[in-house]
């Protein structure tokens, strides 16, 4: 698999990571994702991580890095389902990941995704019936 | 190899019974252990060196053939530590048989020197490594089974407790040293996932005295749980703690802190969309919560 | 350390998905020493952190993983060996935030945490070999 697939809901992307990927795939889902981001003019970002058995610095730092980069382009990420055991690892390792919202699962983060795309829809928008949906 | 070993094949009974009239007073003498179950053990231990194939290797127990002795005095060993004996006369118990041996030996080979010398000097050694391998399984058992009381006791512990629904608390009480609160850090973010809470209510009104090592456990255990999508909110701290905490230069800063457990319950209502209202002057509903 | 080897493996590590067999091996052992969850992931994020170092760093290099025995103790003993430029200031570089590479500075210092023995052998110019030992 050379690829992470990017499933579009939307205003929504969506990933699910589920093989130990190696650096280069990670940089290139990277650089798909921000594509994406710009090509489709989405909101929010989520990346589904639960199935992901160790994440060390570099998938670390390159969830960071995609958070960041997507908050450019105006779009929202979160990162949803990270295991205890991962997450105990990560904190012992010095990563705390202060820049990325997270979820406990999909469910959740869809959640927060559609309640930030709302808020910021109520202050875009001049006196319009935004709050639906 | 050996010809004691036919020897003892031969004479089993005669060697049994030299051995429980040897031992007899050294273990009854705590009346920890009844004549009948002793000469029953006596005896299995006796079949399980006699029932080898006679030309088996006195000189290492770590053959096939030995398995079946070394099984049995490990049970042994662990019964025996059951009923309160200790490992010292447990290997009293195995070592004691070299009398009888050394006898059946003496009687065979009284007038070889150079025969008796090697035959005694194989059984000494035969016998000194079941002693050691006696000892050593006891304290293997003794350890697993500490080890396993201090998991349990650990777990007892740390109770974690579905106060609502997306909510749980770990009301923690007691001292808290290091290897619990990494327990207490495991067993509460695993509730978290398999709860599918969002909010987790760390209580430590029941905690006397922080250190800065349980200090940042703590911490860590709610970076973690942030990482998993949950918040902890930290409540009960008592003012000596909030002073010890302050002094370590432990930054408590991103960590949101309430006084009572139940002014964390509200606030973790308030952060799952519920609210607590007072209904009514009656006491029996002044706590309860009502969904917006 | 007089420790009894039982068992030991090497990988190559040559590419990035060198790495991640590097980790799956790691892996492999930790479960079949019967290591927690945690401890499991303790470990294999560990190797992750150092055999990336070896290939970013250390210009490649190789892993040996070993079941080690130590009286009553057993671990897993991971060795990372690279021949490349070495590391001058090792404390300078075991500390959290120190980087050459661009990268968050915290592999090495993290790895150290992870673990629960932690030794680095390097010379500048002649390579870096960093042995690391998690018992159960
Ligand atoms: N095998 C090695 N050979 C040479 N230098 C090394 C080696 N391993 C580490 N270093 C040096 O130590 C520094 C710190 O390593 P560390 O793994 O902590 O951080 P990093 O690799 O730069 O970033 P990160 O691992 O957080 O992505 C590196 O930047 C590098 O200079
Ligand atoms: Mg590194």
């Amino acid at each position: 698999m050379d690829r992470i697939p990017i499933l579009r809901m939307g205003n929504f992307l969506l990933v699910t990571i589920q093989v130990d990927m190696h650096d280069r795939l990670a940089l290139t889902l990277q650089d798909d994702l921000t594509n994406r981001i710009s090509e489709v003019g989405a909101r929010g970002v989520l990346i589904d991580i639960s199935s992901l058995e160790i994440v060390d610095s570099f998938i670390g730092r390159t969830l960071a890095n995609i958070a960041s980069m997507a908050r450019v382009l105006d779009a929202q990420t979160v990162v949803v389902g990270m295991q205890p055991a991962v997450a105990i690892t990560l904190v012992e390792l010095g990563m705390s990941l202060p820049g990325i919202r997270t979820a406990l699962n999909v469910e959740s983060g869809m959640e927060y995704l559609q309640e930030t795309a709302e808020a910021g829809m109520e202050i875009g928008v001049y006196g319009g019936d935004s709050t639906e949906d | 190899m050996s010809n004691l070993l036919k020897l003892i094949q031969e004479s089993r009974a005669s060697v049994l019974q030299n051995w429980m009239e040897g031992i007899r007073d050294l273990s009854r003498r705590r009346g920890l252990i009844d004549e009948r179950e002793l000469e029953a053990q006596s005896g299995d231990v006796l079949s399980a060196i006699a029932d080898v194939p006679a030309d088996t290797n006195l000189s290492n127990i770590d053959l096939p053939a030995w398995q079946t002795l070394k099984e049995l005095l490990g049970t042994l060993s662990a019964a025996r530590a059951v009923q309160g004996f200790s490992p010292s006369e447990t290997a009293l118990f195995v070592l004691s048989l070299k009398q009888p041996l050394f006898e059946l030996a003496r009687k065979h080979w009284g007038n070889k020197a150079n025969e008796l010398f090697s035959e005694i000097t194989l059984t000494n050694d035969f016998i000194d490594k079941l002693a050691l391998y006696t000892t050593d399984s006891y304290i293997h058992g003794r350890d697993q089974v500490i080890s396993r009381q201090q998991e349990e006791m650990l777990e007892l512990s740390t109770p974690v407790v579905t106060l609502w629904d997306g909510i749980v608390a770990l009301p923690l009480i007691g001292t808290l040293d290091s290897s619990r609160t990494q327990v207490v850090m495991e067993s509460l973010l695993q509730a978290i996932v398999q709860t599918n809470s969002r909010v987790a209510i760390i209580d430590i009104t029941g905690v006397p005295t922080v250190d800065t090592l349980v200090a940042q456990h703590l911490l860590k255990t709610i970076t973690a749980a942030r990482l998993m999508g949950a918040e902890c909110i930290l409540s009960g701290i008592r003012p000596q703690i909030a002073q010890t905490i302050v002094h370590l230069g432990i930054n408590l800063e991103d960590v949101t802190t309430k006084a009572k457990l139940s002014d964390a319950f509200r606030l973790a209502l308030e952060r799952s969309g519920r609210a607590v209202v007072r209904v009514s002057k009656a006491n029996t509903s002044a706590h309860a919560a009502k969904e917006l | 350390m007089a420790a009894t080897v039982l068992k030991t493996e090497t990988i190559h590590i040559k590419s990035s998905s060198d790495v991640v067999t590097a980790r799956q091996q790691v892996r492999t052992l930790a479960i079949e020493l019967k290591f927690s969850l945690v401890d499991q992931t303790k470990i294999v994020t560990a190797a992750s952190e150092l055999a990336r170092n070896t290939l970013d760093h250390g210009g490649g290099g190789e892993m040996d993983v070993a079941v080690v025995e130590n009286g009553i103790r057993r671990g897993l003993r991971l060795t990372f060996r690279d021949h490349g430029p070495g590391i001058a200031d090792i404390k300078q570089a075991l500390s959290d935030g120190f980087t050459t590479g661009g990268g968050m500075g915290l592999g090495l210092g993290g790895s150290k945490r992870l673990m629960n023995e932690f030794d680095i052998h390097s010379q500048p110019g002649a390579g870096t070999t960093i042995t690391a030992v998690r018992w159960k």
